[in-house]
């Protein structure tokens, strides 16, 4: 049986906003660099209602707009505060099928909680913190309410990826009474979820326990097949007998500096060092058999939310100093601040305004040290931001051990090569129609990093979103007639 | 899927495994590789496919124990099923009638030349195939790649098998008996390739070369198995795993190699240490 809670009575609205936001109870910094278990420990019930209480219920709902999935988030906060929090839990998932996972790893700061009417004067209403309460109540309590599926459609959809572009796309598709299928390269679903955020970030467990519901929902998941070589694009359609396709598959493929010495043993990208910490669980090697090896000192170049989880990483592994190096400035980071925070709070030696120029080896090709040079800010260039120019002369080396490079990922091009016809912009992202994320092959959708480039969880899955509606209609006008499947020129071989 | 239906050993250490993959074995051509985890706390690790059939919907691996996970698949039941199987990853070897072929093959690389051979002999090239290994036993495939050759000249390092030396030295007296072949195609332990290149560089002969590195996902996301090729870095799972041999920086490539050396040395001794218990429990005679 399900606790129940009181709830609280509405407070009049100057009243509401003398609650203060309640912060997030965490592991402190000596304790968790020790650990993988996660950082964040949530509210409690009686927490999550006292912060729910903080919501003004204003008319103008601007958090809904601010939400790439569109939540209805004062109706969720409201259902909070009364208490009933299966009532809220089934309100968030009218619109998001993956509430603990973005609850916990969303930019709220940047979307719902940036434009919160109570956070002009005073801070925002936690409202990722309330999304990620209810949803780890469902999970605790056993009883989770799982979405109304229509009747069978008759129709086949094929999703390219399971992160949260795809998981998305699926969940809306199978809702809609179609039979979806997601394949998924590596061993186990989930995309960056499982291979890249960190444990202590988001653990894996819940990941699990979303996809698990997935496939409650009549969704097929096959892992280890790889769409471009199991099998194509064309046969998806023709011989395995789809009627569309979402690719989601992402920005899987790393990008280096380009910077003499990358090639030594100890350059990782950070791809492969999270990998082998988070999905294949190196930290527990020798028991698991994958291994990784950072010796005492490690810098991560970059310092976006991946460069935080690699740096995170590396001092819950045991290296004594670990570095980050970032040609700009704090402000200009483009981690969230809660990250960027979080790891000042690990003991993170944060090195801004450097640029890394050379990576120093020895004779048995292992890293030795960096050649870094110091930066200052110039004029702004087209992304806005001050350019960083370099300071003439304040070149200096330090001794390292493992560097990690965090400057960003590109379009996976297994999909893009073996699918003739698909039109690619100028960084091998796939070009898609805003409205309805249809490729230029008709009855081919896309979403996620595989059209934006490298960007956040929530905006994967607000396209995902957007495209299961497409492809429902996209499927409508199949089953009419008025399109047909396509017929994609010659199928590569490779 | 990914079962074990046939297990068997084909050299000291050296094993062949029939596996359940049927769509792996529609797609598969040669040149190409599998991905390959046995358990959750497995490693994911590279093996090329030495031989698929599409009709019965299996692949054939050839695995020699060199470390943990090869030792635990050398152990594996038949019947078995791996946690997974992916592929075919990699480039296909572009195989055209050249003329004269010379595959040159050393222990377990001797695998993954036999479909590339027998597509080459299928192509109307003459295939001379040069193999060779440490000793007799380690030369393996022998009928196999016999049948997919026009000639094949055995070397082993003791002289148990064919001629005493290497695959190189055999190469050099071909290459002076009867000229230069139009094509090499080497694929063996990096020493081998590396210095099969440089023979072959100073005749002027193209040499395709099929590189194995330390790989994670093979599907071109962790990078780990980058390459020097000319003055470019590769990534040998989808740009490769065949590349010129006259443009690999073959001496950073065994750096690279030799990556998890202690940890691979650690895994291993902790693996036979845990076997010994586990059959002096079993009261298992080793004898």
């Amino acid at each position: 049986m399900p606790e129940t809670f009181a709830g609280l009575p509405e407070l009049p609205k100057k009243d509401r906003l003398k609650i203060p936001r309640h912060p997030m109870p965490e592991q402190a910094p000596a304790e968790r660099v020790r650990n993988f278990s996660e950082v964040a420990l949530g509210y409690t019930p009686e927490t999550a209602i006292e912060e729910a209480q903080r919501c003004l219920q204003c008319k103008e709902q601007p958090c809904v707009a601010g939400c790439p999935v569109g939540i209805d988030i004062p109706a969720f906060i409201d259902l909070i505060r009364r208490g009933d929090f299966a009532g809220a839990q089934a309100k968030i998932k009218e619109t998001n099928t993956l509430p603990a996972i973005c609850g916990r790893v969303c930019p709220q700061e940047d979307q719902c909680e940036q434009v919160c009417v109570t956070g002009k004067k005073f801070k925002p209403v936690a409202i990722g913190r309330l999304e990620r309460f209810v949803a780890d109540w469902e999970m605790a309590s056993g009883e989770v309410a799982m979405p109304e599926c229509a009747p069978f459609s008759g129709h086949k959809v094929a999703i390219v990826g399971s992160g949260p572009a795809g998981l998305t796309c699926a969940a809306e598709l199978a809702r809609m009474g179609h039979k979806v299928t997601i394949f998924e390269a590596l061993h186990k679903a989930g995309g960056v979820l499982v291979y890249g955020i960190p444990e202590f970030r988001l653990p894996k467990a819940i990941v699990d326990y979303e996809i698990a519901n997935l496939e409650r929902m009549g969704v097929e998941i096959r892992t280890s097949f790889v769409v471009g070589k199991t099998a194509t694009v064309h046969e998806l359609f023709h011989e395995m007998g789809y009627d569309a396709i979402f690719l989601g598959t992402g920005a899987g493929l790393p990008y280096f500096l380009g910077i003499p010495g990358e090639n030594y043993i100890g350059v990782l990208s950070a791809n492969e060092f999270l990998t082998r910490v988070n999905l294949m669980k190196a930290y527990k090697f020798p028991a698991a058999d994958t291994p990784v090896r950072l010796g005492r000192r490690v810098a991560v170049i970059g310092s976006g939310n991946v460069a935080m989880d690699c740096l995170r990483c590396a001092k819950r592994l045991g290296a004594e100093e670990v570095i980050c190096v970032y040609r700009r400035t704090r402000a200009e980071s483009p981690a969230r601040a809660e990250e960027l925070e979080r790891a000042e709070e690990e003991g993170i030696d944060f090195r801004w305004l450097s640029a890394p120029l050379e990576i120093f080896g020895n004779e048995e090709g292992f890293v030795t040290g960096m050649r870094i040079q110091r930066m200052e800010l110039g004029e702004p260039d087209s992304s806005g931001r001050r350019r960083p120019v370099p300071i003439a002369g304040s070149e200096y080396e330090i001794p390292i051990d493992t560097v990690i490079v965090a400057v960003g990922q590109g379009p996976n091009p297994l999909v893009t090569r073996t699918t003739p016809g698909l039109e690619l912009n100028r960084h091998g992202c796939i070009v898609v129609d805003k409205e309805t994320q249809m490729s230029s092959i008709p009855g081919v959708f896309a979403g996620g990093d595989i059209v934006t480039g490298a960007a956040t969880v929530i905006l994967a899955m607000g396209a995902g979103k957007q495209a299961a509606a497409a492809i429902h209609q996209w499927l409508g006008k199949l089953e009419r007639g008025e399109v047909s499947k396509p017929w994609l020129a010659s199928p590569a071989v490779a | 899927m990914f079962t074990i239906l046939k297990k068997e050993e084909i050299g000291p250490k050296f094993w062949r495994f029939l596996i359940a993959a049927p769509e792996i074995a529609r797609k598969h051509r040669p040149g190409q590789f599998v991905m390959v985890l046995i358990d959750e706390n497995g490693e994911r690790i590279p093996l090329t496919l030495a031989d698929s059939d599409a009709e019965a919907g299996t692949i054939t691996l050839v695995v020699q124990e060199v470390g943990k996970t090869t030792m635990q698949m050398g152990a594996l039941p038949e019947g078995f099923r791996l946690m997974s199987v992916v592929g075919p990853l990699g480039a296909p070897t572009h195989i055209e009638k050249v003329g004269t072929v010379v595959c040159v093959g050393g222990g377990a690389g001797i695998a993954p030349l036999l479909p590339i051979a027998r597509g080459m002999k299928a192509a109307g090239n003459q295939v001379i195939s040069i193999l060779g290994g440490r000793t007799r036993d380690l030369v393996i495939l022998r009928a196999e790649m016999e049948a997919a050759s026009h000639e094949v000249i055995y070397t082993t390092d003791d002289g148990s098998f064919g001629r005493k030396g290497l695959v190189t030295h055999a190469l050099t007296d071909l290459i002076a008996e009867r000229g230069k072949p139009d094509l090499v195609v080497a694929i063996g332990p990096a020493i081998m390739m590396k210095v099969v290149s440089d023979l072959t560089r100073q005749h002027g002969i193209k040499t395709l070369v099929s590189l194995n590195t330390i790989m994670i996902d093979g599907t071109g996301m962790c990078g780990g198995c980058r390459v020097t090729v000319g003055d470019e870095a590769k990534f040998v799972c989808v740009d490769g795993p065949e590349f010129d041999g006259h443009a690999v920086d073959f001496d950073l490539m065994m750096k690279r190699l030799r990556t998890y050396l202690p940890e691979e040395q650690l895994a291993r001794e902790r693996y036979l240490r845990a076997e010994h218990t586990c059959q002096a429990l079993k009261g298992v005679d080793h004898a």
